[in-house]
């Protein structure tokens, strides 16, 4: 099986930042943009952008926890956290290229999107479809279309 | 508490003492939020006849119940102080991560009293509240202050409100600015703040915002999000709200060189679309809306190039086909110099535009204006100017003022033309030849507005007859304000109406997010009684029948071009469509709430301060 993880597009994404919202919904039952596992970056004043977890094939994270409390799912490649070793380090954080792992603002301990049972709901609820679930090969397909719908337009 | 933070919390700036109140029973469905309890905290921590500029004054900052939740275009607040520029109700709204920082805080509201002796800052952090020194900050741009402020506390999630050197010298319409650019415009509540000797508010919030019913209203938002991809939205997403220069410019209703013409020659070159196809960089959305209107346009070339910023129809207007000025660039220019100094673009752009007009009558001459050369269209006078408003330097000092007091001051005549209604200075959108809109922009319980009632809806889409002052007017602009103040209170952004603005809809939201069984009946009387209260507070500080009319031009001067060639709002008309309005409100004929009214809106005891009578009429 081939990993899927979440992939934000600049071009579409207006730093609404409602994945936000909707990820500390769905996981903590309540509004709050310090617990969701997405992150949108507005670098200003034109840059937006969401940051999740992408499963990473040899995770540095993983490799980076003193406390063996990381783990990679062979099966679907998501990070797992044990929460009895974890205490709150971050080295994780520092190691994750991304930015995409958390501390957990009350239990102080590594947070990492676990793409909600392979349905993500701020894929979902993105309102301006910013955000899509895929594989590598389609990312890839994707950017290989936009690439060359672009040459075509510039050569006229 | 759902939806709410349950909390108050009160600064006074003099003693440097805070404290913080629980919402009475009763009191969010009652108010609902933002406007509602902005208004009320207002009405209650001020005394009648204030001089806004002193310790007196009472600055209200509010969030709604939707505030931090994914109601979409919720995150939003509203400031609120007695107005230097209008000596009334002052108002404005804004949107941002700021609002939703303050509900996570824990507060629906800031009430800030007194004044510092020197420069501070506040620093909400969740319930450790901070007063800091602001010396170093005082004389930065509103952009340079958030970023240091951001610096200081060492946390760039910390979300900002704060004043320009406008706010800081008093202009009379210094605005108050959040997100770096987004401003809370209107009535001057940054010279609120500056006479506070308060720079900025900074907040950063850590808890979590809980609703009611959250698995419902995450449904019923899903689907919203998709309709605001539609037809509803459509022109605030394709265009932005520049889309209205054409729609306006077609049919005369594009106000000109101060109103002198209803349509403008160069309208081609300042309009949505054309905008969008030189300058357009990129579409953003404010924190929490799904639609994303703000269309963002960089320059690459000529004297501005470099330049990055949004520019809003209303600035168009103003700094554009106002002061004929019919060059994008240097719209753009202006609008990001306003913004850096703190000063409203619509009443900055309507006083300059006056000026101007009285320069070519030859009311105010070179020597008035320090050499400057102020006529029609010349753009780099202009931004010669906005700079001395800031400053108050020179003819700077006198406009800084406004247009009705800096009119008032030159006299000559010059009263004619000030455009304005209440001494807030009028948005785009020619009166004279849209009558709803007419009506609606002169009731405003803030001054020449164009969100109070939006009436406008109703003339440029046929609803009604543009050009024909109906008495069932009346009713309309009642009905849309009672609508409107909800929508101010939720807070919601009045660019949804397309999709989200029933009272159906918002009561059905409003009790999945505070659990409060809601109404669309009782969600109606709640806007009536936070317009009757907002009307309260004027008739309090001396309004009368008078300050609703509109200023001489639309009543004396026909629009000389275009489609609407001739049309005029004549005092007979408006008297007509006003005399419908107060009986559509359930006011006296000099239009003073009747102790009737504010008693079926359980606002008994403001009726002894507005002296209301037992009968209507």
């Amino acid at each position: 099986m081939q990993r899927k993880f979440i992939v934000s597009d600049p071009e579409k994404c207006t730093g609404c930042r409602i994945c936000e919202l909707i990820c500390s919904a769905v996981k903590e039952r309540g509004f709050n943009p310090l617990l969701s596992r997405i992150r949108t970056v507005r670098v200003e004043p034109l840059m937006n952008m969401a940051i999740a977890c992408r499963l990473c094939e040899d995770p540095k994270c993983v490799k980076g926890c003193p406390r063996k409390a990381l783990k990679v799912d062979k099966e679907t490649g998501l990070i797992t956290v044990d929460e009895e070793r974890c205490d709150g380090c971050a080295w994780c954080m520092e190691a994750c290229e991304f930015g995409a792992i958390i501390l957990h603002k009350d239990k102080k301990i590594a947070t990492v999107c676990d793409l909600c049972g392979l349905d993500p709901k701020c894929v979902t609820l993105c309102p301006k479809e910013a955000l899509t679930f895929m594989t590598p090969e389609e990312m890839g397909q994707k950017m290989r279309k936009r690439a060359v719908q672009k040459l075509i337009v510039k050569s006229g | 508490m759902w939806g709410y933070a349950g909390e108050v919390l009160y600064i006074d700036l003099t003693r440097k003492k805070t404290k913080v109140d629980r919402m009475r029973n009763g009191f969010c469905e009652k108010y609902i939020g933002g406007n509602g309890f902005a208004i009320s905290l207002l009405y209650n921590n001020t005394k009648p006849k204030i001089d806004p500029l002193e310790p007196e004054n009472t600055l209200v900052f509010a969030v709604g119940p939707f505030a931090g939740t994914i109601v979409p275009t919720s995150g939003k607040y509203m400031v609120q102080a007695k107005s230097p520029l209008t000596d009334f109700m002052g108002e404005s709204v804004s949107s941002g991560v700021w609002g939703q920082a303050l509900k996570r805080a824990g507060y629906d509201a800031i009430v800030i009293e007194g004044r510092s002796e020197k420069p501070i800052y506040l620093f909400v952090d969740d319930n450790a509240i901070h007063f800091r020194d602001a010396r170093n900050l005082w004389g930065k741009d509103s952009l340079q202050t958030s970023d240091i402020i951001g610096e200081e506390l060492g946390d760039e999630n910390i979300a900002t409100v704060t004043i320009g050197l406008a706010g800081e010298n008093l202009v009379k319409f210094a605005n108050v600015t959040n997100d770096r650019y987004r401003q809370a415009g209107r009535t001057g509540m940054g010279a609120v703040m500056g006479s506070k000797k308060l720079k900025a508010v900074a907040v950063r919030g850590t808890n979590k915002v809980e609703v009611y019913d959250l698995d419902k209203l995450m449904e019923v938002c899903g689907d919203l999000y998709k309709q605001c991809q539609g037809a509803g939205t459509e022109g605030y997403r394709v265009f932005g709200t520049a889309g209205s220069v054409l729609i306006l410019n077609h049919i005369a209703a594009l106000p000109t060189r101060n109103w002198q013409q209803a349509s403008f020659e160069l309208a081609e070159d300042i309009s949505g679309e054309y905008i969008k196809e030189n300058y357009l960089a990129k579409t953003i959305a404010c924190s929490g809306c799904p639609i994303a209107c703000d269309h963002v346009t960089a320059v690459e070339s000529g004297p501005y190039k470099g330049l990055v910023t949004s520019v809003e129809f209303e600035t168009i207007y103003s700094l554009g086909s106002e002061c004929g000025i019919g060059y994008f660039p240097a719209i753009a220019k202006a609008n990001d110099l306003c913004d850096r100094l703190g000063v409203d673009t619509i009443s900055t752009g309507v006083t300059i535009g006056w000026a101007m007009e009285c320069f070519e009558k030859g009311i105010l001459t070179k020597k008035d204006t320090g050499g400057i050369e102020l006529i029609f269209g010349n753009h780099e006078a202009q931004l010669e100017v906005i700079k001395k408003i800031a400053y108050r330097e020179g003819i700077g000092d006198l406009l800084a003022e406004g247009v009705k007091r800096a009119s008032e001051r030159i006299g000559k005549g010059s009263k004619h033309f000030a455009m304005h209604n209440k001494g807030l200075e009028l948005p785009g959108y020619d009166l004279r030849g849209l009558k709803a809109c007419a009506l609606g922009f002169n009731t405003s319980t803030r001054g020449g507005c164009h969100l109070r009632s939006s009436m406008y809806d109703f003339d440029l889409k046929g609803k009604i007859d543009r050009f024909k002052a109906d008495k069932k007017i009346g009713q309309i602009v009642k009905d849309r304000e009672d609508l409107w103040a909800i929508v101010d209170s939720l807070i919601l952004c009045k660019f949804i109406r397309g999709v989200l603005s029933t009272f159906d809809k918002l009561a059905e939201l409003y009790t999945l997010v505070t659990g409060f069984k809601m109404t669309p009946r009782k969600l109606r009387e709640a806007g009536e009684r936070i317009y009757n209260l907002e009307k309260a507070y004027n008739v309090r500080e001396g309004w009368t029948k008078k300050d609703d009319y509109p200023p001489p031009r639309v009543v004396k001067d026909p629009i000389p071009d275009g489609v609407a060639k001739g049309a005029l709002l004549t005092k007979k008309e408006f008297e007509l469509m006003l005399g419908a309005y107060f009986a559509a409100r359930g006011w006296t004929q000099e239009g003073i709430p009747t102790k009737r009214k504010l008693t079926e809106l359980g606002l008994n005891r403001v009726a002894k301060d507005v002296g209301a009578e037992e009968e209507s009429r």
